[in-house]
């Protein structure tokens, strides 16, 4: 990381990285007496995808609960774009342009993938009940506005042949492919992902890779990631934040991380004498 | 309706183009779905479309007489390179976009295009792939920009680029394009397509205008095709079919080409623009047929009581109704019946309601679905043609179909059977050379213009109909000199929705045997309607039950090819189901899904062996090649069953 200004700095493939837009001063967070974060610091960049990794209770998702907003932690702050955040609920961090996936899939499972995802553009829907419900002028133009939109999103994520399919007969794979098509319907300037590849074989995990890279090179996508399979992450993100028993251990490119020896450690098993 | 008219001055397809604009420019030409709506071109529209990206092609350098690759789905843009191409005097090469890299690379160097319309990165990585060997390719222009961003783009341009600098250099190419087009005349190449290659690496056959045009006008006239026809363009834009259907015919009707949204959403937008022309190989109805019978079994019990009594019905009337033969009152009404409850329905979900003309072809069709379609009333016909003949060769005429032939020459076409059996046939949609390759020319298109099938038949001596008996080359004799047609057996297999192909094997030996590949669709319906377990192909594949369904299938074959004089000997001893899905990627099939018999044969050695050693089961290992071209292997124990056979007496009676 020998070249990186506060402006920014350019990857090996030539992809440029911009500045911080969201920094996370020594967050700790706790449940009763256990402590899930404990003074953890790490930036976000414009632009880049960045991974959280670290051994099962290690505490990533608690630090990805924290940034979208459904954790609020003891200490720490977070600034967002410059300015400190006061602790919000999940769905003002949503207003501010944060979208999420879940570990558990998360999707209206009787309704079609098309009505999941056009609730992804909820926060851009004005119109008030009444005009839903007579569907004329405003809320007739917003629907076919916002449809335009997660439209775009299916052809994106090459999902035209399930638009009409009712989630819960969908396999899995695909369901992940849907949360992901909803969170991107919001056109967050920020997509926080929850083990996006989990479950998965490895050609559903060759086509999310694809989609998340994508995601990032057409939209210019802030992205964090969280994720167990260590191919996948050394090969998609630009830096890496490992995290052990609540704490950061490392922080870096997958490079840097990849020969630290408290990742190894972490990772391998050390004994204790 | 005269909608034909202008016939000698349109000896081109781009004069057939400027044709339609100018007399029908607001009809629409060209719909394809995307972001979930029909999107439109006009003829005019379109004109306009195809002249932006023949001009950006001059200014790119296109000369007359270069070949340029086009690669991709069937979508608009793609119809529109193949003619723009041809207006600035160039040849389109439509290639297959599911071949791998290598065999991208032997058609590229084959026919030196040194432009490529392809569509994503996809098929821009295998062409960046294979271009160091390549000279040739210079520039390569993709409709699809995600994920291009970071390429180099000193060769590489966008579609809608091309089409930009096209209309900004208008003023200054017009002339020139203008000129190219009137230089195009009948004997002008309009295109080159690569035969699918079921022996031996793929060729290169050039059509001339004279080809396309003169098969296209009479197979129109034969079916009575107006300007009003809907088709639906989702077969490999490769295939010579795709050529005729949607470039061919629909030029020559000006009818409108409609293209899906995606590879998998064929079937639903099939529904929503209800051809009134289809053309499709037996293995899609056969697919069809198959998610029927898969919903009917899943349906309540009444509907499937409604289902089977109307059925029986049509099977009876069905086809007799539609030929226009006579049929009692009764069975009429009984008919009309079904339509309003079932046949209905059934077309209606099969997007097959308003079709006036369906077309199979490409392979035999197992009678059963043959006439499980006509007896629906929908109007299936079988042509018999091949890539050389511009697609026909002989048709099915209204009212004379039949499962088992493939009906009379087409208009124009002149066929004589030679002494050894084997099909020839003269016409004007007769090709003109294969490229870079006199000594295959001269081994298919002998002196007078007659050219080789290479597929056995003969004339039906009560109605005058052409019937194939199988690939020239597939026929065989068994050891004791018998008749051995593979295909007829197999065709008898794969009407069960279980079985997705199926290939046999007999030729020099006592007794025929086959693989079997099931269906994974319909045996995986199956197997969670019955609570069984299974989590991957090769696990169903060998289970025990499904070994005694597919046994089943294999014994009723043989009970009712028994009842076949000519073929009762063909029946299956032994079968073993495969572990694999025969696949065009590892070379198992061609692109358009015919089983190549030699290779499956050299690949499967050991299993081959084991069905005629007596052998209960067999190990196995085998090399699978991933879409990607990457290889790897998968091994299995495949057990090996013997089916019952019914006895036959026949060799006596042929001996004697």
């Amino acid at each position: 990381m020998k070249d990186m200004t506060p402006e920014g700095y350019t990857t090996e493939d030539g992809r440029k990285i911009g500045g911080v837009v969201m920094e996370m001063k020594n967050i700790s967070l706790r449940f009763g007496g256990v402590v899930a974060i404990k003074d953890i610091s790490f930036d976000i960049r414009q632009g880049e995808i960045r991974a959280i990794i670290g051994p099962n209770g290690a505490g990533k998702s608690s630090m990805l609960n924290v940034i979208s907003g459904f954790y609020h932690p003891q200490e720490g702050e977070i600034w967002y774009q410059g300015k400190l955040r006061p602790p919000m609920k999940p769905f003002e961090v949503a207003q501010q342009g944060i979208a999420r996936t879940f570990q558990n899939i998360a999707l209206f499972e009787g309704m079609t993938v098309l009505d999941n995802v056009m609730t992804g553009r909820i926060r851009q829907m004005k119109a008030g009940l009444f005009a839903q419900a007579i569907w004329k002028g405003k809320a007739e133009r917003e629907e076919v506005e916002n449809r335009a939109v997660v439209e775009k999103v299916i052809d994106f994520l090459e999902t035209q042949h399930i638009r009409k399919t009712p989630v819960s007969r969908l396999p899995y794979g695909l369901k992940k492919r849907v949360e992901l098509a909803r969170a991107l319907a919001a056109e967050p300037s920020i997509l926080l992902l929850d083990e996006p590849m989990a479950g998965m074989n490895v050609e559903e995990k060759e086509d999310m890779s694809r989609f998340v890279l994508d995601v990032n090179d057409e939209f210019g996508t802030t992205i964090v990631l969280i994720e167990h399979d260590m191919g996948v992450v050394m090969d998609l993100s630009d830096r890496v934040v490992v995290m052990d028993y609540g704490r950061k251990i490392g922080d870096g490119t997958p490079d840097e991380v990849r020969n630290n020896q408290d990742v190894i450690d972490a990772y391998l098993g050390v004994a204790h004498d | 309706m005269d909608n034909r008219t202008g016939q000698s001055a349109v000896a081109s397809i781009p004069a057939l183009l400027h044709r339609n604009a100018t007399e029908f420019g607001n009809k629409i030409a060209y719909r394809e779905k995307e972001y979930g709506i029909w999107q439109c071109w006009t003829w005019a529209e379109a004109e306009k479309e195809i002249e932006a990206l023949a001009l950006g092609l001059i200014d790119l350098g296109v000369n007359a007489g270069d070949f340029v690759a086009v690669i991709g789905r069937n979508r608009p843009y793609f119809y529109w390179s193949m003619v723009a191409a041809q207006s600035v005097g160039a040849v389109p090469v439509p290639l297959y976009q599911d071949a791998a890299a290598p065999e991208m690379e032997y058609v590229m160097e084959h026919c030196g295009a040194r432009f490529a319309i392809v569509q994503d990165q996809e098929q821009v990585d295998k062409l960046i792939e294979v271009q160091e060997r390549l000279h040739q390719l210079e520039h390569i222009i993709y409709v699809d920009p995600r994920g291009l961003r970071k390429y180099d783009h000193h060769k590489l341009h966008a579609f809608d680029h091309i089409q930009q600098q096209g209309r900004a250099a208008r003023e200054e190419f017009i002339a020139d394009l203008k000129e190219r087009r009137e230089k195009l005349s009948y004997d002008s190449i309009c295109v080159m397509l690569y035969t699918s290659g079921t022996t031996g690496k793929p060729k290169g056959v050039v059509l001339s205008n004279r080809n396309i045009i003169e098969a296209s006008k009479s197979s129109s006239e034969f079916d009575h095709l107006t300007r009003d026809e809907e088709v639906l363009a989702y077969l490999p834009m490769a295939w010579v079919g795709d050529f005729i259907f949607s470039i061919g015919q629909a030029y020559w009707c000006g009818f409108c080409v409609n293209c899906p949204e995606s590879a998998e959403t064929m079937q639903p937008n099939l529904r929503e623009i209800g051809p009134t022309y289809y053309f499709a190989p037996p293995r899609v109805f056969e697919t069809q047929l198959t998610n029927v019978m898969i919903r009917m079994e899943d349906a309540s019990r009444f509907k499937k009581w409604l289902f089977d009594i109307f059925m029986v019905h049509a099977r009876k009337v069905g086809p007799a109704i539609l030929d226009g033969k006579p049929v009692g009152v009764w069975d009429r009404f009984k008919y009309e019946l079904g339509k309003l409850f079932v046949y209905g329905p059934l077309k209606d979900t099969l997007g097959l309601g308003r079709v006036r003309v369906g077309y199979t072809a490409g392979e035999a069709i197992g009678p059963e679905i043959f006439d499980f379609y006509r007896s629906l009333g929908i109007n299936l016909k079988q042509l018999y043609g091949q890539t050389e003949a511009s697609v026909f060769i002989t048709l099915q005429p209204d009212g004379e179909v039949r499962s088992d032939t493939v009906g009379v020459p087409a208009p124009g076409v002149e066929i004589r059977i030679s002494d050894s059996g084997e099909v020839f046939y003269r016409s004007p949609g007769t090709f003109e050379y294969y490229y870079k390759n006199p000594e295959s020319t001269a081994d298919t298109k002998y002196a007078e213009g007659w050219v080789a099938t290479g597929d056995a038949g003969f004339f039906d001596k009560d109605n005058g109909h052409l019937r194939i008996i199988d690939r020239a080359k597939d026929v065989g004799k068994m050891a004791d000199g018998r008749l051995f047609a593979p295909k007829y057996v197999e065709n008898k297999l794969k009407f069960y929705p279980n079985i997705l192909e199926a290939v046999v094997f007999g030729n020099g030996r006592d007794a025929c045997t086959a693989f079997v590949n099931i269906d994974l669709t319909a045996v995986g319906n199956w197997a969670e309607r019955n609570n069984i377990g299974y989590a991957s192909y090769q696990e169903l594949a060998g289970h025990p039950r499904v070994l005694d369904t597919i046994q089943a299938h294999v014994e009723e074959v043989n009970r009712s090819l028994a009842s076949d004089p000519m073929l009762a000997h063909c029946q299956v001893h032994r079968f073993l189901v495969l572990h694999k899905e025969l696949d065009a990627d590892d070379g198992e099939m061609t692109r358009t899904r015919k089983v190549r018999r030699r290779i499956v044969e050299g690949k499967y050695e050991d299993l081959l062996t084991a069905l005629y050693d007596g052998s209960k089961e067999i190990f196995t290992k085998t090399e699978v090649t991933y879409e990607d071209g990457r290889k790897g292997y998968i091994s299995a124990t495949l057990q090996i069953r013997n089916a019952a056979v019914v006895p036959v007496k026949a060799a006596k009676v042929a001996a004697e």
